[in-house]
């Protein structure tokens, strides 16, 4: 088994913000994040892929192929958004990176041809935050 | 003729914004500034390198308390743009379009006054890792 990562990228503007809330109690929780004009950030999305290199090619899967899928399916809905505003997946969700990264998950995942599987998934907001997720609960 | 050093201190914020000129009409926005215009704005993490030229103190060494350059960074700009959205949150982008090379001549003309006249300030500024900027140039 082989691990493969593509880094992509998404510039987006987002905020966390709890609507059943009042506006005191969202700034108490989420602090200046709750802006709500909104604020944004440089987004790095590593997607990490696992199989059995190919005989023939040696590939697990096309790194050139799986970065315009990730590009096509999630990048071209999430860059130069407003992820809590323009994003079908994340309408109704709070839109906390720990959401985002699921939601990238179930966009993403059913569109990878078998044998190729979904290892891994990891958002980075800032240089000093990121999340993984490697699916299911 | 003393010796010049330059020193350098990196600062950060997140902020939304979006690029749009209100003299031109949404169509010719979009031909201009893509999908920077796109309505409910996007953003960034800038990086913001402030970098003070001068010779260094014959009683201190250093050319400027690098800690106290740390503190007037974050209270006059960091303070100011940090989870905001510029183009909303700030009178200085209430007229202005906040590209990268407008809020680094923003930031200049802000921290200019606070930094000591004999040494010279330069601002760079990063919007992505590969987008950057630099204000004043020779």
């Amino acid at each position: 088994m082989v691990y493969l990562t593509r880094i992509e990228h998404f510039n987006a503007a987002h905020k966390l913000y709890n609507p059943n809330w009042s506006k005191e109690k969202n700034h108490e929780v989420f602090g200046k994040c709750a802006n709500e004009n909104w604020h944004g950030h440089n987004f790095e999305l590593y997607v990490t892929i696992k199989g059995e290199p190919d005989p023939e090619t040696g590939f697990i899967f096309d790194a050139k192929k799986l970065g315009e899928l990730v590009n096509e399916k999630v990048i071209e809905k999430l860059d130069h958004r407003n992820l809590n505003i323009d994003v079908d997946f994340m309408q109704g969700k709070l839109c906390s990176i720990e959401n985002l990264v699921t939601g990238i998950w179930k966009e993403l995942e059913p569109h990878l041809p078998p044998p190729v599987q979904l290892h891994c998934l990891k958002l980075v907001e800032t240089a000093k935050i990121f999340v993984e997720y490697y699916g299911g609960k | 003729m003393g010796k010049k050093v330059a020193i350098f201190r990196i600062e950060h914020f997140n902020s939304a914004h979006r690029l749009f000129n209100a003299d031109w009409d949404d169509e010719k926005n979009m031909e201009i500034f893509g999908k920077c215009a796109l309505p409910n704005y996007h953003g960034h993490n800038y990086e913001l390198v402030v970098k003070i030229i001068g010779e260094p103190d014959a009683k201190t060494g250093y050319v400027m308390d690098l800690k106290k350059l740390s503190d007037l960074v974050k209270e006059k700009i960091i303070e100011r743009f940090d989870h905001k959205n510029l183009n909303l949150d700030t009178r200085e982008f209430k007229n202005l379009n906040p590209t990268a090379e407008n809020i680094a001549i923003v930031i200049y003309e802000i921290l200019r006054p606070h930094i000591p006249k004999e040494k010279d300030l330069q601002i760079r500024l990063y919007e992505t890792p590969r987008n950057f900027v630099e204000y004043p140039v020779d």
